[in-house]
C-alpha cells in the first residue's frame, strides 16, 4: 500500500484523534495513554464528540450502505486539514483503504480520500510523520509483539517494533509464525467461532513460547480475542496496546 | 445459523488437520526463504507479473484471436467452449472421431471443474489419471483438497489400503514403494491409451507455445505413445510474449512447491512434425470458458490472473483449520473463495458463505505471485451477497443497518456507551444476542467502560480551556 501522500502535521503539530470504538467502549486507558504520548511529543489534541465508528463492523460484513452511512459521518466528524492519529492499525486501514474501496462508485469518493490521506495509525505517526526514532523512558519486561494483520502492507508493524525495541529495559523476543493472523476477523470471530478460536490458540501458543511479561499490539481488537481465549480458560495473558508501553515507558522515568 | 465450513472443520479428525497445517507452513516457509534468498527485492517480481496478467486479461479480446491464429498456423485445431457442457462435448467429439476410448490424463484443474471424468465414463471412455496424487483422488473416488497437492487430506496409510483394495499390491505404506507399484501399473496404460490430455499452465501469444510444468514427467509420457494431444486451457491462461514465461516460471515454481523451477517443463508448439521420429501426430487446444467471460465483466475480474499456485491456500490459517473440502467447490482457499462463487454463476447464492470464510487477515496477497487483491475481492463479494439477498451471505453475519443508525448519531451512541455498563451485571450468557453469544463460547468480554474515555478527556483542565477557546473562535 502507498501511503507515501499522506498529509503531514503541521508545525504546530494539531491532531485529531480518532479513538475507535472499542477504546470507547472497553480500553479507554488506551485512548488516554494515546493522548498522554502525543502530548509528549508535543502534539495538541482534538478529540471531536461526535465520532463514533470508522464503518468497519458493517463494510467487513458486507453491508456496505450501512457502512457507507457510517464513513460519511466519520467525514463530517473529522473535518479540517489536521493528520487524524488512530490507535488502530485496523481502523485506520479501514479509513486509507476499506472506505475508499466501497465509496469507489459513489459521489462523495473526493471527501472520502481526503480523510484517507489525512489518516495515521499511531506507530507510524510517531515514526514517519514525527520522524522519532528512539523512545525515551525505561521499561523493564520481555515483551512479544503480536504486528496486527491490517499493518500488512504499510510501516507500522516495522515503526511499532522499533518502538519498542529502543525503550531501555525492553527485551523484544522472536514470535513464531509472525505473518498468521490471531483469528479475530471482526465479524469473522463471531460467524465462524470454531476457527477463530483454532487460530487464536495457535497464535497463543506462539506468544506465549518465550515467556513474555508482556503481549504487546497496536490493535486493542486482537488482543481482546487474544486474552478472551486466554483469560476463558484460565491462564490469562498481560496485555497492553503500544500506547500503554510507551506511556508507561515516560512515567517510568519521570518524564510525564 | 451455523457458517458450513465453521461445521466441517470441527469435524475434521486432528490427524488430518496437523498434517494439512504441517505440510501447508513447510512449503509456505520454503517458499519465502527461497523467494527472498534468490530475488532482491520479490515483491516487485510479484507486482510485475500481476501487471502482466492483468494487462492480458484487458486485453483478452485482441490476444484470443491472435493466439487461436498463431496455434493454427502451428497446427494446432482450436475449439471454443463456452460452457463445462461444450468443453466435454468437444473432447467426446475429438474421441469419436478417431474411435477413441482411452485416455491418459496429466493434472488439470479444468478438468475437474467441468467434470469431465464422470461424463466420460457415461460415454463409454476411460480417463485414467496419472498423476500420483489425481489417480489415488481417482481411485478413492474422492475430490482433490489443494490445487497442486491433491491429497494433502490423506495420509500413507490411507493410501497403503487403497492400494490393497485396488489390487496393486498387499498393505504396504512406504512412499517409494507405492510410488513404484503406481508407476508400474500406470506404464502399461500409457502404452494403450488412444490420446493424451493435458492442461496448459500458460500459452504465449506470440509463439502459440503451451507451457506445461509438472514434477513426476507424466504429462510427457501422456504424450509419448499416443497419437493425439488435447489441451484443456482456461481462457485466462495467456501471457502476452515467450520472454513473459521467464518470469511467471520463476515465480509459479517456487510459489506452489517451494522449487527453483518444476522437474519438467514442456514448452509444445504443435503436433509432431514430418521430421520429429514421435509424438502426437493431432494436436487439439480446448479454450475454456465456463464463467470467466463473466468474471471479467464484474469488478472481481483481478481473481483471473491466478496461475493456481496454491500459495494463498498454503499460507491462509483458515485453509489450514479447515482443509480444502470445507470450501465444497474444486477451487478451495482464499482464490477458490472468490473464484469459486463467481464461477458458480446463477449458484452464485450456493457457495455466497465462502467470501465470509476468511480473516482478511491479507496474508494470501502478501504471498500470491500474481499479486492478486483477495481480500478486496472477498469484501467485495460480501457486498454482492448481500445486496442479491443470498440468505448464506447473512447467515451469522446479518445486515447492519440499526448499527448504523447508532452509529450516526452521536448522542444515541453516547448514551448507549453509557447503558452498555449492564453488560458488567447481566448474565450475558442468557442474553438473546447472537454474536455475543458466539463470543462469549470461548471467550471472555472485557469489562465495559464505556463513556470513561470521554469523561477523563472532559475533565482535563487543558482540554476544557482549549474548547472553550475554539467555541470562542466559532
Amino acid at each position: 500500500m502507498d501511503l507515501s501522500h499522506r498529509r503531514r502535521p503541521a508545525a504546530d503539530r494539531r491532531v485529531q484523534l480518532m479513538a475507535t470504538c472499542l477504546c470507547d467502549a472497553f480500553f479507554d486507558d488506551v485512548a488516554r495513554a494515546t493522548v498522554e504520548v502525543l502530548e509528549y511529543l508535543g502534539c495538541t489534541i482534538e478529540f471531536p464528540e461526535a465520532q463514533t465508528c470508522c464503518g468497519q463492523p458493517p463494510f467487513n460484513g458486507g453491508d456496505w450502505p450501512a457502512s457507507r452511512k457510517i464513513v460519511r459521518h466519520t467525514v463530517d466528524t473529522f473535518a479540517g486539514d489536521a493528520p487524524v492519529v488512530v490507535p488502530s492499525g485496523s481502523c485506520a486501514a479501514m479509513l486509507f483503504h476499506g472506505a475508499l474501496l466501497e465509496f469507489e462508485n459513489e459521489p462523495d469518493l473526493p471527501a472520502v480520500s481526503k480523510l484517507a490521506s489525512r489518516t495515521w495509525e499511531l506507530a507510524d505517526f510517531i515514526v514517519n510523520a514525527l520522524g522519532v526514532t528512539s523512545w525515551p523512558g525505561e521499561y523493564k519486561a520481555t515483551l512479544a509483539f503480536h504486528r496486527s494483520c491490517h499493518s500488512r502492507g504499510t510501516p507500522s508493524g516495522e515503526a511499532a517494533l522499533h518502538l519498542l525495541s529502543s525503550i531501555s529495559g525492553t527485551r523484544v523476543v522472536p514470535v513464531g509464525e509472525a505473518e498468521q493472523c490471531c483469528g479475530f476477523g471482526g465479524t469473522f470471530s463471531v460467524a465462524f467461532p470454531n476457527v477463530s478460536t483454532a487460530m487464536g490458540t495457535l497464535k497463543l501458543e506462539h506468544l506465549r513460547a518465550e515467556n513474555p511479561d508482556v503481549v504487546v499490539s497496536a490493535d486493542m481488537s486482537c488482543l481482546m480475542h487474544l486474552n478472551g481465549l486466554a483469560e476463558k480458560s484460565g491462564s490469562p495473558l498481560r496485555p497492553q496496546h503500544l500506547a500503554q508501553i510507551l506511556r508507561d515507558a515516560l512515567k517510568n522515568s519521570a518524564l510525564i | 445459523m451455523r457458517q458450513p465450513l465453521d461445521t466441517f472443520s470441527t469435524t475434521l479428525p486432528p490427524d488430518k488437520r496437523a498434517s494439512v497445517y504441517q505440510s501447508t507452513k513447510a512449503t509456505h516457509e520454503k517458499r519465502t526463504k527461497l523467494l527472498f534468498d534468490h530475488f532482491a527485492d520479490p515483491n516487485r517480481l510479484r507486482e510485475l507479473a500481476g501487471e502482466i496478467k492483468q494487462h492480458t486479461l484487458e486485453h483478452l479480446d485482441t490476444y484470443l484471436p491472435a493466439v487461436e491464429a498463431k496455434l493454427q498456423s502451428n497446427g494446432v485445431q482450436v475449439h471454443w467452449a463456452s460452457t463445462a457442457d461444450d468443453a466435454n462435448a468437444a473432447v467426446l467429439k475429438i474421441m469419436q472421431a478417431r474411435g477413441a476410448t482411452k485416455i491418459v490424463k496429466s493434472k488439470t484443474m479444468v478438468s475437474e471443474e467441468i467434470h469431465l471424468e464422470p461424463y466420460l465414463r457415461k460415454h463409454g471412455i476411460e480417463a485414467l489419471e496419472t498423476d500420483l496424487g489425481e489417480f489415488i483422488v481417482q481411485i478413492d473416488h474422492d475430490h482433490p483438497s489443494h490445487i497442486v497437492r491433491p491429497i494433502i487430506h490423506k495420509n500413507r496409510r490411507e493410501i497403503a489400503q487403497s492400494f490393497e483394495r485396488e489390487g496393486l499390491g498387499v498393505y504396504n505404506d512406504d512412499p517409494q514403494t507405492i510410488t513404484r507399484r503406481a508407476r508400474a501399473f500406470l506404464r502399461e496404460k500409457y502404452l494403450a491409451a488412444d490420446v493424451g490430455l493435458t492442461g496448459g499452465n500458460f500459452i504465449s501469444v506470440e509463439s502459440g507455445r503451451l507451457v506445461l510444468v509438472t514434477n513426476e514427467g507424466n504429462s510427457r509420457f501422456c504424450l509419448a505413445a499416443t497419437k493425439c494431444h488435447i489441451a484443456l486451457v482456461g481462457i485466462e491462461k495467456l501471457v502476452p510474449r515467450d520472454r513473459d514465461l521467464g518470469l511467471l516460471l520463476n515465480l509459479l515454481a517456487r510459489s506452489a512447491t517451494a522449487q527453483q523451477l518444476t522437474v519438467y517443463t514442456e514448452f509444445i508448439t504443435g503436433p509432431k512434425s514430418p521430421t520429429q521420429p514421435d509424438g502426437p501426430e493431432e494436436m487439439h487446444v480446448i479454450f475454456v470458458d465456463n464463467g470467466r467471460t463473466d468474471v471479467l465483466a464484474t469488478e472481481c475480474r483481478d481473481i483471473l490472473r491466478c496461475i493456481r499456485c496454491g500459495a494463498c491456500l498454503n499460507v491462509c490459517p483458515v485453509y489450514r483449520q479447515a482443509s480444502g473440502h470445507a470450501y465444497r467447490s474444486v477451487y478451495p482457499g482464499p482464490v477458490g473463495a472468490v473464484l469459486s462463487p463467481l464461477l458458480a454463476g446463477k449458484k452464485f447464492p450456493e457457495l455466497a458463505d465462502l467470501p465470509k470464510a476468511s480473516s482478511l487477515c491479507g496474508a494470501c496477497n502478501e504471498v500470491c505471485p500474481v499479486n492478486i487483491p483477495i481480500p478486496d475481492l472477498l469484501l467485495r463479494l460480501r457486498d454482492k451477497g448481500k445486496r442479491e439477498h443470498a440468505p448464506l451471505a447473512s447467515a451469522a453475519t446479518p445486515p447492519m443497518g440499526s448499527f448504523a443508525t447508532l452509529a450516526t448519531h452521536p448522542t444515541v451512541w453516547k448514551t448507549a456507551l453509557t447503558a452498555g455498563k449492564l453488560l458488567n451485571v447481566l448474565p450475558t450468557t442468557l442474553l438473546p444476542v447472537p454474536p455475543l453469544r458466539a463470543w462469549e463460547k470461548n471467550r471472555t468480554l472485557p469489562k465495559w467502560r464505556g463513556g470513561e474515555f470521554r469523561n477523563w478527556m472532559k475533565s482535563r483542565p487543558d482540554v476544557r480551556r482549549k474548547n472553550a477557546q475554539n467555541a470562542q473562535k466559532s
